[in-house]
């Protein structure tokens, strides 16, 4: 016995409260998912902020006459050596190449030792002992339009930079 | 009914009744049970099969968690106040050099008892099924553990804090693709995972703050979250895992 049509007819189409019930069930979880994802990017977000208040990375660092021949001298507060040697200037980033700690000058026996992890550089900040990978980072030093020097810590500069004198 | 008399009663949330059934419910339907399985294994508590690693973990962080509550009232996290405060803790306030201590050791305890019992788990092969996926929660109680280690190191502020945080940022630095100087790094100084730790380019004021925040409370959410994960894991696998 055949079955009747509408039989048929109900087995196979999909209800049309199915269908609108399922788009709504999806859409609302994409609404939730859209909410979540732009909270949390927002948190992201929010952990850079617009503005730093930290020291210039530009900055004067007084009269070339004032820097003794040989002398090398720390920038309290800038974490930067300037060095005066007889034909002239150069600026090392008292950073350590290892892992960032800042080395102390020895005067007596013309090294930077690094207390973190031992690495030690010679006066031209090229290393020769400890960890460190690579030379301490030579920054870039200018004479400025009122005649004093002028380093720049945004940019390094290689080992045979010089500030002629 | 007297009022007191029903305050009273109201604790006893299996009913008061002073028959043998209540007695039996009182002692294995209450929150100490709740916690504590009411029945264990016989070989599951032999002392040498767990040497209680994983208890006493639970117990230095409960110690961490109340004296480090308690030490935040005396601490400020300002660059000009914070080892001042440090200071006053150990010399000024009664009993804080105790408290200061007590949280101190109970951090160091944890960084050791958390990775032996992780040794245990291993040697005594805990971690295979249906306990695998316990595992992988223990290695975010173990990372957060070394990671709450790490920013209590800088909350006194003073040489060791600070130099031990640069060279921890520093190796952040060289992070394989999130560090700005790591191999395949594709972010920025001012975007890789070195700033977002630091909130700027150098340790600072902003440094302090977030790493206060993340030891005090972002940190110690997600371990006792993890935790109470970790624990009904355990519980839900049938107690302490036992000699086979």
């Amino acid at each position: 016995m055949l079955k009747p049509l509408i039989d048929i007819h109900e087995e196979t189409a999909v209800p049309r409260r199915r269908v609108l019930g399922g788009v709504l069930f999806w859409a609302a979880w994409g609404v939730v998912a859209i909410l979540g994802g732009v909270l949390g990017a927002g948190m992201l977000r929010f952990l850079y902020p617009r503005a730093l208040y930290e020291a210039s990375k530009i900055f004067k660092a007084g009269r070339p006459e004032s820097y003794k021949v040989g002398s090398v001298n720390l920038v309290t507060g800038r974490g930067v050596w300037i060095v005066r040697e007889q034909e002239g200037f150069y600026a090392i980033l008292a950073k350590c190449t290892h892992l960032g700690c800042q080395p102390i000058w020895y005067e007596d026996q013309q090294v930077f030792k690094c207390p973190c992890h031992g690495s030690r550089f010679y006066k031209t900040g090229i290393n020769f002992a400890g960890p460190a990978p690579r030379p301490l980072d030579r920054l870039q030093i200018t004479l400025s339009s009122d005649g004093r020097l002028l380093v720049d810590k945004g940019k390094t500069v290689g080992m045979d930079y010089i500030l002629k004198a | 009914m007297n009022i007191f008399v029903q305050m009273w009663r109201s604790i006893f949330r299996t009913g008061f009744s002073d028959s043998p059934v209540h007695r039996v419910f009182r002692v294995m339907g209450n929150f100490i049970f709740h916690l504590h399985p009411a029945r264990v294994s016989k070989e599951g508590i032999k002392i040498t099969h767990t040497f209680c690693l994983g208890g006493l973990s639970a117990f230095f962080f409960v110690v961490t968690a109340i004296t480090g509550g308690v030490l935040m009232i005396y601490y400020t996290p300002d660059v000009d106040k914070a080892y001042a405060n440090m200071l006053d803790l150990e010399n000024v306030v009664p009993f804080g050099m105790f408290m200061r201590n007590l949280h101190r050791y109970a951090a160091h305890a944890m960084v050791i008892v958390v990775p032996l019992h992780m040794l245990r788990v291993f040697l005594t092969s805990s971690y295979k099924s249906p306990r695998e996926f316990n595992w992988v929660i223990g290695v975010g109680l173990l990372l957060m553990t070394f990671l709450l280690s790490f920013t209590g190191y800088l909350l006194p502020w003073d040489q060791l804090s600070y130099w031990a945080v640069t060279v921890g940022t520093t190796m952040a630095e060289n992070t394989p693709i999130l560090g700005a100087k790591g191999p395949f790094s594709v972010l920025g100084p001012e975007t890789d995972v070195r700033f977002l730790t630091l909130g700027g380019t150098s340790i600072d004021q902003p440094t302090l703050i977030r790493f206060y925040f993340a030891h005090c409370i972002g940190l110690p959410g997600a371990l006792v979250g993890l935790m109470a994960l970790h624990f009904w894991r355990v519980r839900k696998a049938g107690g302490i895992s036992r000699p086979l």
